[in-house]
């Protein structure tokens, strides 16, 4: 088992490139004029789906728009899981146990800030309305929710990772249980 | 004093008697009644017919307009309209014919033919099977076909038929779309001149033309007319599988009558059916047989991309002459004025429906063959062989009911055949010609329609059957009421009536098609980034009002919920202002509309993602409201704006803004 640690470490790294293929996370809103659902998928260097139609549902409570270009995380955030996978590999190819838990505290602290953050963005999101809004609804918020279901007004919002957001997860795994069974 | 009380008995009894048999008649007469009105319907047919809200029809219907020049898309077994598709005929609703980009599709060579009439959808085939690509349909008073696109159902192209003279005998295709074909009803004077209507005989002719179809683009184009006798030729159809290579037209008024064709058409005990092998024709077409005729017509064609029609003029058409191509038409006498002519499944059986007869003909398509490889001819007319009646039938539905006019086919070897005086369907087997079964119909049907049942894989569940009288089958709605089709269960050995549904002007055929051959292609929005209208606005920042001497565009985008711009001042009386709007939605079901007070124009309907153009020349000044017309969210009383009319000779500056 000793033996394969340091592949291990390696494909815990290029997990994380499944970040640049698959949405780290997925926002739905459904409603019965909606019936599949309007989505949008946060990448770590983008956002794609149905932004203008959230956009166009959000402006009537007074939302700010939705672009690419608000989020400066969406810039920077890729060269942090580049560097990390450089790092990784690194390490997995030449580094030692300690080196090897290291990167799993860095990637787990990396992962908490992200998160964070996001939340802090939801919240901004939801709380920071127009005051000209066409629509007002007295002591109302639209924060979507963290993780999980929330009904808001007519809609029904999901907020659950997506398939990026779970390759960090094992890929933090998976250098975990490589430094458990590397020695030294 | 005897007598007079016997006589007084007697006299009570006769009164009694009386009576009681007229009550009894009258119950009789009511009983019969009702019998007509309702058929013999079970009880449970109305769970048969009942889609759930939210489910879906299992069949598409396209049922002609008629008059109303309009195709009319039904689900079934529902009977629920779902949408009427412009064709032939202005719909301000949807601006058909008044935005700038559908006018020229109803262009003709007389000019802008605001109305037709619309009688024959036909499906496009693939190996015999309809494929839910295209609907095609004829335009019968000015000769046309028309093409309509199903990822979109929009009218995607319209061509004009030169030396024709009504287009009944459309547009039926061939087992593979190779070709739609046109065929006159009104034989006119070939070629068009002013000569004496009594010099008929000498002066008309009857063109049947060939329109090829493109397979992956779907335009079409006329490839060759074959110049026939003046006759009316009044129906076709193609053979498939084995008469693959062949298609066949009825014809009527052989007697070549020009007045009270009632009487004068009807004297003759057979015509022909027009049997035209348009494999042999693509081959005298490749020897340069074709003769190029001047001709003047118009091709009109709807492009997705710049969402806009284009007509284009025509001047030739390629004429083959019977006479110099043999082998190219054949003649097949069929008895009594034959309406409808109807190829089964396997291709072998061609049923020509002689209208003014109770039998109902079916030629051999081997014995046609046979016929024409031994000489079998009567006699020649205009250098066309006609075929010995004898030698070419295979057999006589007999006494089958009055006045046969149509037949379809349920796959599984029966044909089923509409008598339109005895108001009836008739089922009966191909190829024993016994009839197993008939059932009234309310009232007086012309078409029937199985899904694919012209085609060589009929699906067989259902039939319509699309009468031409109501009367007192709905509500009245004054002397004008609605016309109607029935449908039929036609799964067991008894057909069963299950639904009457009222139909849009009036239902001549249609066709059927299985839902999931359509639903997974039909278009949700049009992409704004593939819209290339040479006056779209694809954001707001590219919104403006361009000056061009008295003509003003105003490029207007819309979306949840306000057009831009929505402010506009410096237009003038007598200017003409052109409003090119964009839908910048991108999202499904989400159209606007757009009208301006007082404009003497349609609104248009924008579908997500396109571009329409309307116009307005003001002819006061002031200031007028436009808005949107399509309840769109809501926010959707909001969404309007004003436009300001100043005098001709004013000074007022050309501005535009919004939120401003």
């Amino acid at each position: 088992m000793k033996k394969y640690a340091r592949a291990i470490m390696v494909i815990a790294a290029l997990t994380l490139g499944l970040l640049f293929v698959f949405p780290m996370w997925k926002i739905t809103l459904l409603a019965p004029q909606y019936p599949t659902g309007i989505s949008i998928e946060i990448f770590v260097n983008n956002i794609t789906g149905d932004i203008s139609n959230f956009n166009i549902m959000n402006h009537y409570v007074g939302m700010k728009t939705i672009t690419v270009k608000g989020f400066p995380e969406l810039a920077y955030m890729q060269y942090i899981v580049l560097a990390m996978m450089a790092i990784g590999i690194v390490i997995g190819l030449f580094g030692k146990k300690s080196h090897f838990w290291i990167w799993a505290v860095l990637m787990i602290a990396f992962g908490t800030v992200g998160l964070y953050d996001f939340y802090i963005w939801e919240y901004n999101y939801g709380h920071t309305l127009d005051p000209a809004a066409a629509i007002k609804v007295p002591g109302m918020a639209y924060q979507p929710p963290f993780i999980g279901r929330k009904e808001i007004l007519n809609f029904i919002a999901y907020s659950f990772p997506a398939l990026g957001g779970y390759a960090v997860g094992i890929s933090i795994s998976l250098a975990g249980f490589a430094a458990l069974i590397k020695s030294k | 004093m005897k007598y007079i009380n016997k006589i007084k008995s007697v006299l009570t009894l006769i009164v009694i008697a009386l009576i009681v048999a007229g009550i009894s008649s009258c119950g009789q007469q009511a009983k019969d009644t009702d019998a007509f009105r309702k058929g013999a319907l079970s009880s449970d047919v109305a769970s048969r017919v009942y889609v759930a809200p939210g489910e879906y029809d299992e069949f598409y219907a396209f049922v002609s307009g008629g008059f109303s020049g309009q195709l009319a898309v039904y689900g079934l077994p529902s009977g629920r309209l779902l949408r009427v598709i412009p064709v032939f005929s202005v719909d301000p609703e949807k601006a058909y014919g008044f935005s700038e980009e559908t006018k020229p599709m109803l262009e003709t060579s007389f000019g802008f033919q605001p109305w037709d009439d619309a009688h024959h959808p036909e499906l496009s085939q693939t190996d015999g099977s309809t494929d839910g690509r295209w609907c095609f349909i004829n335009g019968n008073n000015t000769p046309r076909v028309a093409r309509i696109d199903l990822t979109t159902f929009e009218t995607a192209e319209i061509i004009e038929i030169p030396n024709s003279g009504g287009n009944h005998s459309s547009p039926f295709t061939t087992e593979n779309t190779e070709y739609v074909v046109a065929g006159t009803r009104f034989s006119v004077p070939y070629p068009q001149q002013d000569v004496a209507i009594n010099t008929y005989a000498d002066k008309f002719k009857g063109m049947l033309s060939f329109i090829k179809v493109n397979p992956e683009s779907g335009l079409m184009n006329i490839e060759f007319q074959v110049l026939l006798p003046a006759f009316d030729y009044d129906l076709a159809h193609s053979g498939k599988g084995k008469s693959h290579g062949w298609t066949f037209f009825t014809s009527y008024n052989t007697e070549k009558a020009s007045t009270l064709l009632e009487v004068g058409a009807s004297q003759n005990d057979k015509d022909f059916i027009a049997a035209i092998n348009w494999k042999k024709a693509e081959e005298y077409l490749a020897q340069g047989k074709g003769h190029d005729v001047p001709a003047n017509y118009k091709h009109n064609v709807y492009d997705e991309a710049t969402h806009m029609a284009t007509s284009n003029q025509m001047n030739t058409v390629k004429v083959l002459l019977p006479e110099e191509c043999p082998g190219l038409v054949y003649f097949l006498p069929t008895p009594k004025s034959p309406h409808g002519i109807d190829v089964d499944p396997t291709g072998e059986y061609i049923v020509g429906n002689g209208k003014l007869s109770a039998d109902l003909t079916v030629h051999s398509f081997t014995n046609m063959i046979a016929a024409i490889d031994n000489k079998e001819y009567d006699t020649i007319i205009e250098g066309i062989p006609v075929l010995k009646f004898e030698k070419v039938l295979a057999g006589t539905v007999k006494a089958a009911g009055l006045g046969p006019l149509h037949t379809e086919f349920d796959g599984r070897g029966n044909g089923y055949t509409s008598f339109f005086i005895s108001s009836e369907i008739v089922k009966w087997k191909v190829g024993t010609w016994e009839v197993l079964d008939r059932v009234s119909t309310y009232y007086s049907i012309g078409h029937l329609m199985i899904p694919g049942g012209d085609s060589k894989n009929p699906q067989g569940k259902y039939m319509v059957a699309m009468n031409k009288i109501t009367k007192d089958r709905y509500l009245p709605t004054g002397p004008e009421v609605t016309q109607s089709a029935q449908l039929f269960d036609i799964t067991g050995d008894k057909m069963e009536l299950l639904l009457d549904f009222p139909t849009i002007g009036e239902p001549h055929y249609a066709q059927g098609i299985s839902a999931d051959r359509i639903v997974s292609k039909s278009k949700k929005i049009y992409k704004l980034e593939e819209n290339n209208h040479p006056y779209a606005a694809k954001s707001e920042d590219a919104t403006q009002v361009v000056r061009d001497g008295k003509d003003v565009h105003v490029y207007m985008t819309m979306i949840r919920s306000h057009f831009s711009p929505d402010n506009i001042e410096g237009i003038k009386v007598g200017d003409k202002v052109y409003f090119h709007v964009t839908n910048l939605e991108q999202d499904y079901d989400v159209p606007h509309g757009f009208s301006v007070m007082g404009f003497e124009n349609a609104e248009i309907l924008v579908m997500p993602g396109q571009t329409e153009t309307i116009t307005w020349i003001p002819s006061r000044v002031g200031v007028y409201p436009f808005y949107c017309t399509d309840f769109c969210s809501a926010l959707h009383q909001e969404m309007q704006g004003y436009i300001r009319v100043s005098a001709a000779n004013s000074s007022t500056e050309l501005k535009w803004s919004l939120g401003e």
